[in-house]
């Protein structure tokens, strides 16, 4: 099936923050790029236009954390389904973390899930690979390998590396090839099998906790081997008040991101036991909620993730301990976002680049942006649809969130990459094609 | 965002008592509710025939994912007491080893016909969640999830200071111990400050006292002398071997130093002041024998009352099934 080489988009409202672009502006895209915005280019005839009258036109937005589950765990989620909800969220660029099964510490598992996504044709998959082999933390991964295979960034996943001097010639080695590290702060230590944040909540309820210190200590530890090693350390996933000072005094090029639900959710949602809260690091109190609000607001934290784990149901069945940890993410990642604008803590433009440019500077790639001559990866929404997340509306074979039920204000109408629409919210039209193999 | 507040899982929709799985969100008249029904069933152990047939006809199942010899053993005497077919699974030893999903052993018992759960596990939260994806017509009962709760040892110990004491309201309580770790004091605290205790304290080194413990409800101590000064009630704890292990204390000698109940310690307390223990004790460690035998000690009627608490428990809790709320 073929798709139309040439689009128009028109009568949207155009926001860029990479290009400090807000104003109604058409744009027009030719061969899987954009050619124009604003005027029609001579010449130029759209095979295909679309109204977005009322709705915001806006990069595709990128994911630093989205688990596909594949390869190993297929009974959770496929690369098919879950690059299939992120183009529903208006995502067109996700990263997968390591931790699948076989780990991504080989070229060739890189390349097996890149391939696989391509024939999907949902979403632009960039593989995160591993720092050390098996992710056992103490043999160097095959770095540079990886890294060509196309690894956008390395990390450990959800295993600390527990010996300093091996982080130490990790960061030093990737630093020689000027490769990104990812790293989950969290002391292997201190975490001690806990569940919950070592607050009120935990205390009352008796879950094991892990104190916010565990990720202190890590962040002090892994901001000085950065400096030491000149390493490119990009902090994932951040949970609590602490680190985000840290970071912030630090004065280091290090950057960091957060997960959406850490900005609405604290350790008072795990009342009553509700394992769709079980996450890795856990909620914490209000305070760190907040301060970690701030650090997006002033940019200490320049993405918002989904950190999309999803989950089969029997893995949040059990007793709360016993749970699998993580959210089913990609499809809240950019309503999560905007009730960010709605409840005032950032304008629409800063909102947007947490989850376009900041994360594509992250990586360092040219992504994120809607210059002439760039990928035409768009996200269209409708900023003033109301709609309800239930089971049914959701795509991402995880139905586990806790945001089940919750009302939400913007909705993805459309999603291009590379100029096909791989979403729409008229069915007919999308046409997610594969791209040669 | 979301709202934290529930229903109370464990109140059917008149208020009574469906599931008894922690003190939490439990009103005082309940909880003397309880007492009162175990007081009516303490005189049946005195009788020549022990039973009363009230739940005649009924399958109670304990569900024992951790080992308990006591615990189990009271609740399969209370439930005969009553009437019940009793069933005990040491599910530890079978299906969970075997890779079998809590829910799936759960779906095998119901088919079975069970009416009641007794459920003891390592997890905190475990009896919640069983009691969310039972049937309708089960009612569960937490016999100790993880550092959770121990709610019929809670409402045992009450049983025992009612008895002794009378009334709540002028009593100043000292708990000492392994705070941290222990469901038997977090429901405890939850417990005599619901039956309005005038003070709880808590007394035990940082490394065994929960974080943020004064949330709880209780005031904190750490020196065992100035915590048991002028309380009606001591509550000695259970210390786990494996807490020298984990690097929370140095040695069961320092502790029984520093934390050991003696007779000259206990000078420090009322002079009619009684000593619990939920068993079993490690003499010399949590006390000296002296106490453990001695005349302050209740301990082994904290054994004999744990039968009529939890008959009581189980009555009250199958009586919401026999006038058919259950759907």
């Amino acid at each position: 099936m073929s798709h139309p080489a040439t689009i128009s988009i028109i009568n949207g409202h155009l926001i860029d923050p990479a290009n400090q672009i807000d104003e109604a502006k058409d744009l027009h895209i030719a061969h899987g790029k954009i050619l124009a915005i604003g005027h029609t280019p001579e010449g130029f005839n759209a095979e295909q236009t679309i109204d977005a009258s009322g709705q915001i036109v806006c990069p595709g937005l990128i994911d630093l954390s989205a688990r596909l589950r594949e390869p190993g765990d297929e009974h959770k989620a496929t690369i098919a389904s879950e690059t299939a909800a992120a183009a529903k969220g208006g995502i067109t660029t996700l990263c997968c973390p390591p931790d699948t099964n076989p780990i991504i510490d080989t070229p060739a598992v890189a390349e097996m899930i890149q391939h696989k996504a391509r024939q999907s044709g949902f979403c632009r998959v960039l593989p995160i690979g591993a720092l050390t082999k098996g992710l056992q933390g103490e043999h160097l991964s095959e770095m540079a390998a990886l890294q060509k295979a196309g690894c956008v960034a390395l990390s450990n996943a959800l295993t600390p590396i527990s010996n300093t001097l091996v982080e130490r010639r990790i960061l030093e080695y990737a630093a020689t090839f000027g490769i990104t590290a990812f790293l989950r702060p969290e002391d292997p230590y201190l975490n001690n099998q806990g569940c919950a944040h070592e607050g009120p909540v935990a205390a009352r309820l008796g879950l094991p906790g892990i104190p916010e210190a565990a990720e202190t200590v890590a962040i002090a530890r892994d901001l000085a081997l950065a400096e030491q090693t000149g390493c490119h350390v990009h902090f994932c996933n951040l949970s609590g008040g602490t680190a985000v000072s840290k970071i912030r005094q630090s004065n280091l090029p290090v950057t960091a991101d957060v997960a959406a639900y850490q900005l609405f959710l604290t350790e008072d949602n795990l009342v009553g036991f509700n394992s769709n809260c079980h996450v890795i690091p856990p909620l914490r109190s209000h305070n760190d909620k907040e301060a970690l609000r701030q650090g997006v607001a002033d940019s200490t934290i320049s993405a918002i993730c989904s950190s999309h784990q999803p989950h089969e149901p029997d893995a949040k069945k059990a007793p709360f301990p016993s749970t699998a940890p993580g959210i089913s993410g990609l499809e809240t990642l950019l309503p999560l976002t905007l009730k960010l604008v709605d409840e005032g803590l950032l304008n629409l433009s800063d909102a947007i680049s947490r989850i376009t440019c900041g994360p594509a500077s992250i990586l360092k790639l040219p992504l994120g942006q809607l210059s002439v001559g760039s990928s035409a990866d768009l996200c269209l929404f409708d900023p003033q649809k109301h709609w309800q997340l239930t089971t049914d509306e959701m795509l991402s074979h995880g139905h586990n969130t806790p945001f089940l039920g919750y009302e939400f204000r913007g909705k993805v109408t459309h999603t291009l990459l590379e100029g096909r629409l791989t979403y729409s919210n008229t069915p007919s039209q999308i046409n997610p094609e594969a791209q040669s193999i | 965002m979301i709202s934290p507040n529930e229903p109370n899982i464990q109140l059917d929709p008149q208020g009574r008592l469906k599931h008894f799985l922690t003190i939490e969100g439990l009103s005082r008249g309940l909880l003397t509710e309880i007492l009162d029904t175990a007081e009516s069933f303490a005189g049946v152990s005195e009788r020549t025939v022990k039973k009363v047939p009230l739940l005649r006809g009924k399958i109670i199942t304990n569900l024992f994912f951790e080992t308990s010899t006591r615990t189990r053993t009271t609740f399969e005497l209370a439930a005969k007491r009553l009437s019940a077919d009793v069933l005990s699974l040491n599910i530890s030893a079978s299906s969970a080893s075997k890779g079998e999903t809590l829910l799936d052993t759960l779906r095998n018992l119901e088919a079975m016909h069970c009416d009641m759960f007794v459920v003891r596990h390592a997890d905190s939260g475990a009896a919640h969640f069983i009691a969310q994806h039972a049937a309708p017509h089960i009612s569960v009962i937490n016999a100790g999830d993880g550092r959770h709760a121990h709610p019929t040892q809670a409402m045992l110990d009450m049983f025992t200071i009612r008895r002794h004491k009378g009334d709540f309201s002028q009593l100043k309580m000292a708990i000492v111990g392994d705070i941290q770790h222990s469901r038997v004091a977090r429901s405890q605290i939850l417990a005599l400050n619901t039956l309005g205790a005038k003070e709880v304290r808590i007394i035990s080194p940082a490394t065994l006292m929960p974080d943020h413990a004064e949330t709880l409800g209780v005031k904190v101590f750490h020196k065992l002398e100035e915590g048991i000064q002028d309380v009606d009630v001591v509550i000695m704890l259970r210390l786990q071997r494996e807490r020298m292990s984990g690097a929370l204390l140095p040695s069961e000698h320092e502790y029984f130093q520093l934390y050991g109940l003696t007779d000259e310690r206990l000078e420090a307390a009322k002079s009619d002041a009684i000593v619990m223990h939920p068993g079993p004790i490690n003499r010399g460690v949590e006390m000296n024998s002296q106490v453990a035998d001695g005349p302050r000690s209740v301990i082994l009627q904290q054994v004999s009352y744990g039968i009529a608490v939890r008959m009581a428990v189980m009555a009250m809790a199958m009586q919401t099934q026999g006038q058919g709320s259950a759907q």
